[in-house]
């Protein structure tokens, strides 16, 4: 055989092969990674909004927020997922909001990329949970090296300066988006 | 003549005497990105091996109808293909270690561990020996990522596998856990690893040289204590 053509032959039977191999365990994984997705993001929702017990998707909002409603289908808040540039990369968090969206009732961090050790610490609770009940207005603000004085105000973590920055302006602009939304009617 | 090598020495050769992190010295990007954690490192280590393992099999099963001038590219087609089904499996089936481990799955592609041992091995030798060499590779790579992040992980934030095995008191050094820590301790282990080799051979010539005098070849004893 022809040196070329046993070359051409031989590459592309690998292709082929390989391709087919990945088409079939794509076809398998793609349901479940779609379905641990979803349970992910039901979690997250259902901790953010402790008392909530159903959530709809609001299809027509341009981002992602989720409508939570209690046991007698009573509207009791949002669920707002919003992200933002963190330090070195995306960061990417849920925000349980009241109905009148004045204030946070959680917030968790879902996906990150911040420096280990320093960054990560925006994930853990000492950080999160200063955001329960958290006034939103005007925005929310951060302090460095002192206490909190007013209900809008949370304290940055020393080392992860940027990183706690940039958690309050992705919550900032993502409840001024909903404010927006809002104010156009689009969360009736 | 070629060298007799056993069976078990193809194995064991990757564990320790060609241990590809703490001799060969591949694959470094990995091994300093992920091992943060003890179970970061295991996995990395396990999902490499896996892919090193499958890749030598096929590889060495094949490589009488690769051409020569086509190797490199359809050994790394063939690794993609496996690291993407690693990919895959982890993402359905173990969320969050793959969340853990982020970027550094697919990375796995161009982890030269694995194109090294397809060039310098699997593409030579036939596919049981391809096979022992892959796991003692993989065992040897596992093992060196398993050290590197129980040490940063028990020093950095005194936890063993999630485990709190240092006291409260103890102040964890975040030092060990940013990238410098990395280096840090695989420079040690480096260190550690080479100063015995050293002392063996060191004690394999010194004994040559007492069995040349025990046997009276005075004159041989000196030449190799000389040298």
């Amino acid at each position: 055989m022809n040196k070329v053509t046993q070359m051409l032959l031989v590459l592309t039977s690998i292709g082929i092969l390989a391709g087919g191999l990945l088409a079939m365990v794509s076809d398998w994984a793609s349901p479940l990674i779609a379905a641990n997705k979803k349970a992910e993001t039901e979690a997250a929702i259902f901790r953010v909004q402790s008392e909530g017990k159903s959530y709809e998707k609001l299809n027509n909002a341009g981002f992602e927020v989720y409508k939570v409603m209690s046991e007698n289908s009573q509207v009791i808040g949002y669920a707002l997922v919003y992200e933002g540039n963190g330090f070195q990369g995306k960061i990417r968090l849920i925000c349980g909001l009241t109905e009148d969206l004045e204030k946070i009732k959680s917030m968790e961090i879902l996906e990150q990329v911040e420096t280990p050790g320093l960054g990560t610490k925006v994930t853990e609770t000492p950080f999160t949970d200063q955001f329960n009940q958290l006034e939103t207005s005007p925005t929310v603000n951060w302090v460095k090296g002192v206490e909190p004085e007013n209900p809008n105000e949370i304290q940055a973590i020393t080392g992860a300066t940027i990183s706690s920055k940039a958690i309050v302006a992705i919550i900032n602009n993502g409840i001024s988006q909903m404010k927006k939304l809002r104010d156009a009617g689009g969360l009736k | 003549m070629k060298k007799q090598v056993t069976l078990w020495q193809e194995y064991f050769k990757g564990v320790w005497e060609n241990n590809p992190i703490l001799i060969q010295l591949l694959g470094l990007c990995p091994t300093l990105a992920v091992t943060v954690s003890a179970i970061n490192g295991l996995a990395m280590g396990l999902a490499a091996t896996f892919v090193l393992v499958m890749s030598s099999l096929l590889i060495s099963s094949i490589r009488k109808i690769i051409p020569n001038q086509i190797r490199i590219a359809s050994f790394i087609v063939i690794i993609a293909t496996f690291v993407t089904v690693v990919d895959l499996v982890m993402k359905a089936k173990f969320p969050d270690l793959s969340k853990a481990l982020g970027p550094f799955i697919p990375l796995i592609v161009v982890n030269c561990v694995i194109l090294g041992r397809q060039e310098a091995f699997a593409s030579k030798n036939n596919p049981g020996r391809a096979f022992l060499d892959a796991v003692g590779m993989g065992t040897g790579f596992t093992i060196a990522l398993l050290v590197l992040g129980g040490i940063r992980e028990i020093i950095g934030s005194r936890t063993f596998f999630g485990l709190q095995v240092l006291p409260d008191q103890y102040e964890p050094w975040l030092i060990m856990i940013l990238p410098a820590g990395a280096f840090l301790t695989l420079g040690l282990l480096l260190g550690i690893s080479n100063m015995y080799t050293d002392r063996k051979k060191r004690m394999e010539h010194e004994s040559i040289i007492a069995h040349y005098k025990r046997v009276g070849r005075e004159d041989l004893a000196e030449q190799l204590g000389v040298k």
